[in-house]
């Protein structure tokens, strides 16, 4: 008998520490599910202006201005796009925004990872200055050096020419620098080492040891050189003038300054399309992305 | 000692002046860059500053009289300056909370992270012209997506872009569609916060509220002065949306939106007063590095660095 009643109590115990784990259990079940929906919801708050994109780029100009809006237009305007490109001359832009970008990310990818490499690897007096210098420049705003530049590009005869959009990348960006130098620091430094002893120069251990194990960095240098220089509008604005050397981005803020904003339709199917290899791009290759601004954002 | 130094600094290279060497000989096409297209013009606009360059007419020195002129003659310098710091206090700070919400919720191991990730992150690349012609849209009193949705539940919607009152807080509207780079910046920070540090916590029964504001903020509090950081700068240099979103470009209604970066266009590139524009420019960048001392000086006891020295 009192053996039992003694064993009652660390039973009932242990009954309890049952219980509140239960609960506890429960809790963090209920908070995980609110987080679910909670995420949900902005989810599509966030999804939804891109399919109302979509949804005009679709109707007719009368279903466009037809209340109260339909999100599925009666018949599928597919037309608007051909239309909405040949409306200015949209496919001279995009040809020109693709030769700048291509040209750039080249430049950007090899040099920045040159320049990465020496930062992250070299010793030399004075390199912790010039690598605040490189970081201090991610802080001059464009805005900043525009007019400066303008007058430097336009005593060069560069204005109006793609010169001013591509020659500087090949000097480096701060930002790319600092992305692959980043990366070029996690990697264990006796690789690069062996190969110097086994008497690799510096370019060579760059290109045969560095750059086959840099792929992910550099293919998110090259993503975020893409979208910067697909979507740049101030830079190509201030220099590209002629009609037939615009690119998209300038070509469709002319469109809406020069029809003012009705023919959303148009307007949307442009904008569609001018997003469309970044959208592509991201999904393919999202996890770089991600990987690039987790490099520099938190390991900064 | 004297008979020794001359041989050191002779023609023979050691490894690690062989090494400096290289260095210098591999980033030296950074430092012409920064030279020729940074450094050189910032310092030349320091003079253009102190003229009435135009491109076309001669240039004639007139001393301080652009920022005289910015200071005491000009209102519409005060109108962009006000613009722009409405813009930022109210973007920058409600980006940081909104983006540290999204990671909060993404962090409570939800299934499907990777795809909502990717949903939070999606506006992020498809910034630039597109998107402002995207919200222009969304943004129209009449037809828009967001008035017809306030009229669904009862709400009449304002006129947003083309009332004075309400075109601001629709630029912060649209800048919290993009605080994705953020949010997955965060997500990282707080996934690298170690558990152990919540199980300790909680031992010492600390709850959600405890535990967050005396574990994960100051765990993560580097991470949130770099995106504030890049958050004022970027805020500080508005420039695309109002050129897109507003009327012909200049800043309307009424200049409620004419950014500091649209009016250092208009003086540049519209009137060509490059003179003025480079007064213009040099006041911005002194702006912006005075505000990122003043944080850095502000937060230094307030930002804890897991790794002591490092910045």
């Amino acid at each position: 008998m009192s053996a039992s009643t003694t064993a009652k109590a660390p039973a009932q115990e242990r009954a309890n520490t049952a219980r509140s784990l239960r609960s506890q259990k429960w809790n963090d079940r209920i908070t995980r599910l609110g987080a679910l929906a909670l995420v949900i919801l902005f989810s599509i708050v966030i999804l939804l202006p891109v399919a109302w994109m979509l949804s005009t780029a679709l109707k007719t100009r009368l279903e466009v201005v037809k209340y109260p809006p339909i999100w599925i237009p009666a018949e599928l305007q597919w037309s608007n796009f051909p239309k909405a490109l040949t409306f200015l001359p949209f496919a001279t832009y995009f040809r020109n925004t693709a030769f700048i970008t291509a040209t750039v990310m080249v430049a950007d990818v090899l040099m920045n990872s040159i320049y990465g490499y020496a930062f992250a690897r070299l010793r030399a007096p004075g390199k912790e200055i010039l690598f605040y210098v490189v970081l201090a420049t991610m802080m001059v705003p464009y805005q900043v050096i525009m007019v400066p530049q303008y007058v430097l590009f336009h005593n060069l005869g560069w204005v109006d020419t793609f010169k001013p959009l591509i020659i500087p990348a090949w000097f480096g960006s701060a930002f790319l620098i600092f992305l692959l130098r980043q990366f070029y620091r996690g990697i264990p430094p006796e690789l690069d080492d062996a190969a110097r002893i086994d008497g690799c120069g510096y370019i060579s251990t760059w290109w045969r040891i560095m750059v086959p194990l840099s792929k992910p960095a550099l293919a998110a240098a090259a993503i975020f050189s893409f979208t910067y220089n697909w979507n740049d509008f101030t830079a190509p604005l201030v220099y590209l003038n002629s009609p037939d050397k615009l690119t998209a981005a300038v070509g469709l803020a002319a469109f809406r300054h020069r029809y003012g904003a009705t023919p959303w339709e148009l307007l949307m199917a442009a904008s569609l399309v001018a997003v469309l290899p970044c959208i592509l791009l991201f999904f393919f290759a999202q996890r770089y992305f991600i990987q690039g601004i987790v490099v520099t954002g938190v390991k900064g | 000692m004297t008979e020794i130094a001359p041989k050191q600094s002779g023609f023979k290279l050691t490894a690690s002046r062989r090494e400096a060497l290289a260095f210098y000989a591999m980033i030296s096409p950074w430092i012409f860059g920064f030279i020729v297209f940074l450094g050189g013009p910032l310092l030349a606009s320091i003079y253009y500053s102190l003229t009435d360059y135009d491109v076309v007419h001669t240039t004639n020195f007139v001393g301080l009289e652009n920022f005289i002129t910015m200071f005491t003659g000009d209102k519409l310098f005060w109108q962009a300056l006000k613009v722009t710091f409405t813009y930022a206090v109210m973007a920058v700070p409600l980006g940081i909370i909104f983006a540290m919400f999204l990671a909060l919720l993404l962090n409570q191991k939800i299934p499907g992270l990777a795809l909502f990730r990717t949903i939070f992150y999606l506006p992020s690349v498809i910034a630039g012209v597109a998107v402002s012609l995207l919200w222009l849209w969304l943004f129209n009193p009449t037809l828009g997506l967001i008035n017809t949705v306030l009229r669904s539940i009862g709400i009449q919607g304002p006129m947003w872009l083309l009332n004075e009152r309400t075109v601001i807080p629709s630029y912060v509207l649209m800048s919290l569609w993009g605080v994705g780079a953020s949010v997955v910046i965060y997500l990282a920070a707080l996934q690298s916060v170690p558990t152990e540090l919540y199980e300790a916590a909680s031992l010492d029964g600390a709850g959600p509220a405890r535990r967050f504001r005396n574990i994960t903020l100051p765990m993560i509090s580097p991470v949130i002065l770099f995106t504030f950081i890049t958050g004022m700068i970027g805020a500080l240099q508005i420039f695309t949306q109002a050129y897109v979103m507003s009327d012909r470009g200049r800043g309307g209604p009424h200049y409620a939106s004419l950014f500091y970066g649209l009016y250092l266009y208009q003086n540049a590139f519209r009137y060509f007063k490059l003179g003025y524009a480079s007064a213009l420019a040099w006041f911005l960048f002194i702006v912006i590095m005075l505000l990122t001392l003043l944080t850095f000086k502000l937060s230094s006891d307030r930002v804890f660095y897991q790794s002591g020295g490092r910045g």
